[in-house]
């Protein structure tokens, strides 16, 4: 507990504190470029792209031991992933792009034939004398304990100029996720864009592959975005909301490993992602779980005891259990069904409003179909008291049998 | 043969002039060899049957569909370089109404073209895309998500859109599809309003009934360009039977143009 502390306050050493800024920022990045690549439909491409770094890392392992003895060489290693995840990219375009295949489907074949091809590198790497084969399992699952502070500083310096780029296209982005054809008569080019952000996206798992390891990465583009998405309905507010839970998670999870020797940072991003989104979904006051049910409830309470005053002013039977049960909470009737002086009073209320709607509708149809109303808004809240007190002037006398 | 070479007056005047435009999907055209000038400070409706090219007519144009052949220019130059002259309305159907962003989001993006990276949105860019909205009698929606919206309203936030980029020339693609009478007579209110500030609108149509009532102009097409001109000139039974291919009752026909003999008689 007292490791964590010390984690979260960067007081564990010079390393760690590196580490733990180096993955918030790539957190940050990650939530970024995975917000438009989600608002694109596109999510599962980051899957295909971290799956298909792994051929390419174990490839320049080999190289880098067959060249100097030990394998772990962290820039050598980031460029064959990205070598290897960008020929993966091509692949999913080609794929979908020349035959009959849907984007999924290319993702599913290619995914799975990249990994497969890295996995068998892998046993060659096994049997081969080079040292450092244990690092490169750090590789899919993720391993910040004893990173040098070079490499640290290497994936933060990208993370950086990842986050900078992102914000520089974050305009063109938009457009096209929201409007590609728009976009075009505006003289951005759809296929550029699209190519840059699969190319940044490619650039965050690349870089991100130490720190989550590639089989966890795609969380880091996919939980924040959908995380921010519970609490804003403004685009760029929630990229950058999305950029701020991608550096809390990186932020807890790397703190988290630091606590002892061996615990996997990926995973524990992942979930400290997770629990974030948890938390969202279920109390998110605008689009959470409780709140919409709470809303539903609310609205439904509503309609009842609005359509049960309604039946009391026109003198029809309820059967209704919860109509009944409302209005006798409400006080408007009594234990056998009968109106009391409150009851009759709103029934009366409720009617008369009812009635103000219908003429408002017959006479101002244009203006009525601007308002909001959903027949439960209180007129007064809608229209002025002048436009009401002309209404009611041109109220039709009630019908025989009204009272 | 030097492409410029039909830049004509005519052309260098028109906010959307096309020559030869052809567009094929798996070698079957859609829009095959149409020439078209646009008046300037006119309200052309494009009219013709389904499957016509009315759309992918201005699609290619704009170079949202690629162009098999074909020259476009919006006052005698090429559009690629005048795109911030033409203002686009697409079809309702083609947005995904969950995306995450309010009615004021979407009319700002009309200023794409006036921010550059390094700018946020200020306060006198949401006053001008509010300004648009007004225009269209949305301002009391700014702050709600667009799929919120009904069918009517959604087109007149993107009209407002359209309306940020004071564009020159404004494109609408059946802005009159699935939505109410009410918001149909706003759109035209609008429109006729833009026109009357000098500006050129250019607007797939179906409806044949209203074609008199709303345009002064009118290009038929189906496929190949049919006839175009002045709605009094152009808008005929032999055009409309030629246009449709026989499609269109003497009943249909009678109504939209009006009696042969009524006609004949009124005009004498």
């Amino acid at each position: 507990m007292e490791t964590w502390w010390r984690a979260l306050t960067f007081t564990l050493g010079y390393n760690t504190s590196l580490v733990t800024i180096g993955s918030m920022l790539l957190g940050a990045a990650g939530g970024m470029i995975g917000s438009f690549v989600l608002l694109r439909k596109r999510s599962l491409v980051s899957d295909a792209i971290s799956h298909a770094t792994l051929p390419g890392l174990a490839l320049a392992f080999i190289l880098a031991g067959l060249w100097q003895g030990d394998g772990r060489w962290l820039p050598g290693l980031l460029l064959g992933a990205a070598l290897s995840a960008a020929v993966g990219l091509w692949a999913v375009q080609t794929i979908s792009a020349r035959t009959r295949l849907g984007e999924d489907a290319a993702i599913g074949a290619v995914l799975s034939s990249f990994f497969a091809f890295g996995v068998v590198l892998i046993t060659v790497i096994q049997s081969m004398q080079v040292t450092g084969q244990a690092g490169l399992t750090g590789y899919l699952v993720g391993a910040t304990a004893g990173m040098l502070a070079s490499e640290a500083q290497l994936i933060a310096l990208c993370a950086l100029g990842l986050l900078l780029a992102i914000f520089v296209l974050r305009r063109d982005f938009l457009l096209v996720c929201f409007d590609a054809e728009f976009a075009r008569t505006q003289g951005v080019s759809t296929g550029r864009v699209d190519l840059l952000m699969l190319l940044l996206l490619m650039a965050v798992v690349v870089i991100g592959l130490k720190v989550t390891g590639l089989i966890l990465i795609v969380a880091l583009a996919i939980i924040p975005p959908v995380t921010a998405r519970f609490w804003t309905d403004r685009p760029l507010r929630m990229v950058a909301l999305a950029a701020l839970l991608g550096a809390a998670a990186g932020y807890l999870g790397v703190t988290l490993s630091s606590v002892q020797e061996g615990l996997p940072t990926g995973p524990l991003v992942v979930l400290a992602s997770f629990s974030l989104f948890m938390a969202s979904f279920l109390f998110s006051p605008w689009r959470g779980v409780l709140a919409t049910l709470l809303a539903y409830q609310r609205f439904r309470r509503r309609v009842h005891l609005r359509q049960g005053l309604l039946a009391l002013a026109r003198e029809e039977p309820i059967f209704d259990n919860l109509t009944l049960k409302l209005l006798r909470r409400q006080g408007y009737i009594r234990r056998d069904g009968v109106a009391t002086l409150p009851g009759q009073a709103a029934a009366r209320d409720a009617e008369h409003e009812e009635r103000l709607w219908s003429l408002y509708r017959e006479r101002h149809p244009d203006d009525a179909l601007q308002q909001e109303h959903s027949g439960l808004t209180p007129i007064a809240r809608v229209l002025s008291p002048d436009a009401i007190m002309a209404l009611e002037a041109q109220l039709p006398p009630r019908p025989e049998g009204g009272r | 043969m030097n492409r410029a070479a039909w830049v004509s007056e005519e052309v260098a005047a028109s906010p959307l002039a096309v020559q030869g435009l052809t567009v094929s999907y798996d070698h079957r055209p859609v829009v095959y060899s149409v020439d078209f000038v646009t008046p300037p400070g006119s309200m052309t409706a494009i009219v013709g049957p389904n499957g016509a090219g009315k759309s992918t007519l201005l699609k290619a144009a704009m170079g949202i569909t690629r162009r098999l052949t074909g020259d476009v220019r919006v006052f005698g130059r090429p559009i690629e370089e005048m795109s911030r002259h033409i203002a686009y309305v697409p079809q309702r159907n083609s947005i995904d109404w969950d995306f995450p962003a309010t009615v004021i989001d979407v009319v700002a993006m009309g200023l794409f073209r006036n921010l550059r990276w390094w700018q946020f949105t200020r306060r006198r860019h949401r006053e001008q895309a509010m300004e648009s909205l007004a225009r269209v009698g949305m301002e009391a929606f700014a702050e709600r998500q667009i799929g919120q919206l009904s069918g009517g309203q959604q087109q007149r936030v993107f009209l407002a859109r359209a309306l940020t980029q004071e564009a020159e020339l404004t494109i609408l693609d059946e802005p009159f599809a699935g939505v109410d009478a009410a918001t149909e007579k706003a759109i035209v209110e609008v429109l006729k309003r833009l026109r009357e500030e000098g500006r050129t609108l250019l607007c797939v149509h179906h409806d044949l009934a209203t074609v008199r009532d709303y345009f002064d102009h009118v290009l038929l097409l189906n496929v190949r360009r049919i006839a175009a001109g002045p709605v009094e000139e152009v808008f005929t039974e032999r055009n409309l039977q030629a246009t449709y291919g026989g499609r269109l009752s003497t009943v249909q026909l009678t109504r939209l143009v009006g009696d042969p003999v009524a006609a004949a008689q009124r005009s004498e």
